[in-house]
């Protein structure tokens, strides 16, 4: 039973020497700082989006299609014209892609846990939240990217943007803080699921029905009573409201405020949860 | 402090919903060796090194490693050890550098000294010319080793590997035990979990036999040998047809084994082997070969838990 010597020695192409050496230069360095250790979990998540670029193109690639077919098909019969409907529809996209985006902070720690990194990560001396805060402050920057598509799009199908630059920014950065807080849902959804795609799945699924019904496509009151009640308090209504209101230069302050806690409280409810199912799974 | 024991456990226990997947396991694992923990697929292993390694909390019995205790001391005991889980649990999108630098910038090396410890860590375990390809394109042993690498980037006192070798080629699996004892000769206690009987009689100075979250035996694989009596002879012959006919000769207790030319005969002693092989030769049986030896861990395994090691492909152990 121990007759398997079929591979002689020199054939074997790890050093044992080096390992050796390896082994005795290993000491400790000093143990780094929290922010330190969360930039670095960041860095893990720009490398992510270096690799694997499908994963932003993906969502990106839906309200981009969307913004094309809902504008030149549907534009006129909505709007009057496509240029208006644009300037209606755009802010909309911004807010949809963004969002989408946001649901592969729990696929992704998902497939963390599912290939055992998590794991590691866990039986690390660091703060254990670390690689959490890391990887959701990572997504930021696919949030910028994921915006930076469809505002350029967006221009190049003749958006005329009264707010400015500032006005953009603004609306990007509403955006973006809105979906921080979102992707705290979704990491949660991220622990208690048992596959990266159910998570995907239960994501969009939950996502899907909020976007439609809310003020992204259509004026709201267009739409019968009961249905244009429920659109009038979905959270991704007042994003819609805030963005559009900061990209045509008519900021709406309520909505504004409404977006901004809107984001503390998913973050409240569902930053502290996701620690919690974290630090046990 | 320096003489307190690798790991030193009392009645731990954790269950799941209604399984006892730990249900009281002593152990006392001196520093400096390799210390095999044995046994099939759920029988514990996993969630055992899960709750040493910090990982999971015990919902009873205590456990301390390198004199800190694993609930109260969590984080002391992280700074200790390093665990290399069943999963080769290495990012699959990043490059096998990416991988090393992440865990050395963690751990507390700058910029400049994760770059060089990378670099030297891929060099030792021959994976310098696959440094910059994502580590999905690897193959099962190099995953493996950029595995143990990253656990290594700084040194462990004590190192839990979880069943380090399933499913790799016999050729990296004896790379990983290269490692594995360079480790040890270097000064870090290993506490190995396996479900292969060869990798724990090849590595382990000690082995505790653990089957249905508890341990069943322990003691040097000698002694484990010892434990079960004498061994056995164990016969090839020419012509795998002859087999039955060979086995009515050895009477009763002849055993035929998974190699269909082979079959053997417990609990012989040097004048019934003879006596044996003589039969067979004088019945014109042809024999190719046959040993006689102290009994293996497969039968040391059968006789204390009453059923075979199961050596099939691990099944990922829920926890």
């Amino acid at each position: 039973m121990s007759a398997l010597e079929t591979n002689p020695a020199a054939e074997r192409s790890p050093e044992l020497s080096q390992v050796h050496a390896a082994l005795v230069a290993g000491e400790r360095p000093p143990r780094p700082g929290i922010v330190a250790q969360c930039l670095t979990f960041g860095w893990r998540g720009m490398l992510k989006i270096k690799h694997v670029p499908e994963q932003l193109i993906d969502v990106t690639l839906t309200p981009v299609l969307f913004l094309l077919m809902f504008t030149y098909l549907f534009g006129g019969a909505v709007a009057g014209s496509t240029g208006d409907y644009l300037q209606f529809l755009l802010p909309g996209m911004l807010v949809q892609s963004v969002l989408f985006v946001s649901v592969y902070s729990g696929v992704a720690l998902n497939t963390d846990m599912t290939k055992g990194v998590v794991d590691r990560f866990r039986s690390l001396p660091i703060w254990r939240p670390a690689p959490l805060v890391g990887a959701v402050v990572g997504d930021s920057v696919r949030y910028v990217l994921a915006s930076a598509i469809v505002v350029v799009l967006g221009l190049i199908m003749g958006f005329d943007a009264e707010g400015g630059v500032p006005g953009v920014i603004a609306a990007v950065a509403i955006v973006c803080v809105f979906s921080f807080g979102l992707s705290w849902a979704f990491t949660t959804l991220g622990l208690v699921m048992r596959a990266p795609n159910a998570v995907m799945n239960t994501g969009f699924m939950l996502l899907f029905p909020l976007v439609f019904l809310s003020n992204i496509f259509v004026a709201p009151d267009t739409l019968p009573g009961w249905l244009e009640a429920f659109v009038d308090v979905n959270p991704i209504s007042h994003l819609t409201t805030s963005a559009r209101g900061l990209m045509g230069g008519d900021a709406e302050t309520g909505s504004i405020l409404i977006s901004l806690l809107s984001a503390g409280v998913l973050t409240a409810v569902f930053a502290p949860l996701t620690v919690r199912l974290y630090r046990k799974a | 402090m320096s003489d307190s024991p690798a790991i030193e456990a009392e009645g731990l226990a954790k269950r799941f919903g209604d399984t006892r997947a730990v249900d009281g396991v002593d152990l006392s694992v001196a520093q400096g060796a390799v210390y095999g923990v044995l046994g099939p697929n759920g029988a514990g292993k996993t969630t055992t090194i899960r709750m040493l390694a910090t990982l999971l909390a015990p919902d009873a019995g205590r456990a301390s490693v390198l004199g800190h205790d694993v609930v109260s001391e969590a984080d002391t005991v992280r700074s200790l050890v390093s665990l290399t889980g069943q999963l080769a649990s290495v990012d699959e999108d990043l490059t096998g550098r990416e991988n090393l630098v992440l865990m050395a910038r963690l751990l507390g090396h700058d910029r400049a000294g994760a770059r060089e410890r990378g670099n030297e860590l891929l060099e030792a375990f021959g994976l310098a010319d696959a440094a910059n390809r994502q580590v999905k394109n690897y193959s099962g042993g190099m995953r493996r080793r950029l595995d143990i690498a990253a656990s290594i980037v700084v040194t462990p006192r004590l190192m839990f590997l979880d069943e380090p070798t399933t499913g790799l080629d016999p050729r990296s699996r004896n790379q990983v035990w290269d490692i594995v004892r360079a480790l040890v000769g270097q000064g870090t206690t290993v506490l190995l979990c396996t479900q292969y009987l060869e990798e724990a009689d090849q590595l382990a100075d000690r082995i505790a036999v653990i089957d249905h979250g508890r341990v069943i035996a322990e003691g040097t694989p000698a002694q484990l040998k010892a434990s079960v009596g004498r061994g056995s002879l164990h016969v090839r012959l020419l012509e795998p047809d002859q087999r039955a006919r060979a086995a009515d000769l050895l009477g009763e207790e002849a055993q035929l084994e998974p190699d269909p030319a082979g079959l053997s005969l417990p609990g012989a002693g040097a004048e019934q082997a003879s006596a044996a092989i003589a039969a067979l030769v004088a019945a014109g049986i042809g024999v190719a070969g046959f040993s006689l030896g102290q009994p293996s861990l497969d039968e040391v395994f059968l006789a204390l838990t009453g059923h075979p090691a199961e050596e099939g492909e691990a099944e990922q152990v829920a926890a």
